[in-house]
């Protein structure tokens, strides 16, 4: 072996090392800004049921629940990782970044998947286990194996996996169904496509390079800007309406008549604008409606929290 | 080529091994503190043992 080759190997050798995965780099797999949101809105979901949950079990339900959610982030970040290298807004995630193989990113979300299905109905009941078992699937195989790729519509259909914690948390809580968790269900998943069509107006050329059919490259620009106002009319109508349910009261109503009331005001703008309106002030419009989505559903949560927990003082609701 | 004694390598492994154990640590405690909430709730029974013997 000459010297030269060994310099060389030494040198691979030293590269690969620097690319060596940090213990961030497998948090970083399991999406801690989607944890985040699974992990509020399942607690909400927990506290807005009518039954009182021990502190240290609701602990475990809303950890398992986002332990679940974040195997679920690790799963599609290994089917995924073809296209997250080419889209600009995911190229810097653990697998395109090469500091994480995408087996690792399978048998971390393998793993995941199963501790939190059954840690959580052990915990709690076997009915919430089995309900992140299938969340967890539906994200997974229905969402970013099959709709993601094949159809338009993959927003609206994959929204409804994000759009399951509060039924879960609430499921956990009383082990039964109800009406309230699918209000909080359908509050999520009509909120899911404005907010991401948004995003997808402008991050425009990211969509299109990965060969992802979002709204923006199957039907065009306009009929996006049409479907983000309809679905804001919607969401707003059953946002406001939710207020007289039994997890609404006046705080509700009030934040809900607020937000809608600029969410619709955003949606509206976008509607009018034309390409390039947007292309003038660099998406001010589209930019700012996508940052008071992620405020608005915080909000609304926020409020149905508000809610329950005045509800033992003999305040909240109606 | 210099031998250095501590590589930017072996802070980011131990730190990844220092993850993982205060992971583990915090698994056993977590499951320690739902065992007890679970057989001091009111609503606890032993289960029935089969062919029990008189």
């Amino acid at each position: 072996m000459s010297d030269a080759s060994i310099n060389a190997s030494s040198t691979a050798h030293e590269a690969v090392r620097e690319d060596e995965a940090g213990f961030g780099d497998y948090f970083a797999l399991l999406k801690p800004r989607v944890m985040s949101l699974v992990v509020f809105t399942a607690f909400v979901g927990l506290m807005a049921a009518p039954v009182g949950v021990h502190p240290v079990i609701g602990f475990c339900a809303v950890l398992f629940i986002a332990i679940g959610g974040g195997a679920s982030g690790a799963l599609n970040m290994w089917w995924d990782a073809d296209i997250d290298q080419v889209m600009k807004r995911t190229k810097s995630r653990p697998i395109p970044a090469g500091k994480v193989e995408a087996g690792e990113a399978l048998s971390l979300g393998l793993a995941l998947s199963g501790l939190s299905v059954i840690m959580l109905a052990l915990a709690t009941n076997v009915f919430a286990g089995a309900f992140l078992g299938f969340t967890i699937f539906f994200y997974v195989v229905v969402y970013t194996m099959w709709l993601k790729r094949a159809t338009p519509q993959n927003i609206v259909i994959g929204g409804a996996a994000g759009a399951f914690p509060p039924v879960i948390g609430w499921i956990a809580a009383t082990g039964s169904m109800s009406v309230e968790p699918w209000l909080m269900f359908a509050l999520t998943f009509m909120w899911t496509p404005p907010h991401f069509w948004a995003l997808a107006l402008f991050m425009r050329s990211d969509y299109d390079d990965a060969g992802v059919p979002m709204l923006t490259v199957t039907h065009g620009r306009r009929a996006t800007r049409v479907h983000i106002l309809v679905y804001t009319i919607l969401l707003a109508i059953l946002a406001v309406g939710t207020s007289f349910s039994g997890i609404g009261g006046p705080v509700y109503l009030a934040v809900a008549v607020v937000m809608n009331a600029l969410f619709l005001l955003g949606a509206w703008k976008i509607f009018r604008r034309d390409e390039d309106d947007s292309e003038e002030d660099d998406f001010k419009a589209e930019r700012s409606f996508f940052k008071l989505s992620l405020l608005y559903l915080f909000l609304h949560f926020g409020a149905i929290l508000a809610e329950a927990s005045l509800k033992p003082y003999g305040l909240g609701g109606w | 080529m210099a031998l250095k004694k501590e590589h930017d390598l072996h802070k980011r492994r131990f730190g990844r091994n220092m993850g993982v154990g205060l992971l583990l640590g915090s698994f056993v405690v977590l499951v320690l503190a739902l065992t007890m909430v679970k057989v001091t709730s009111n609503g606890f029974q032993f289960p029935q043992t089969q062919g029990t013997q008189d």
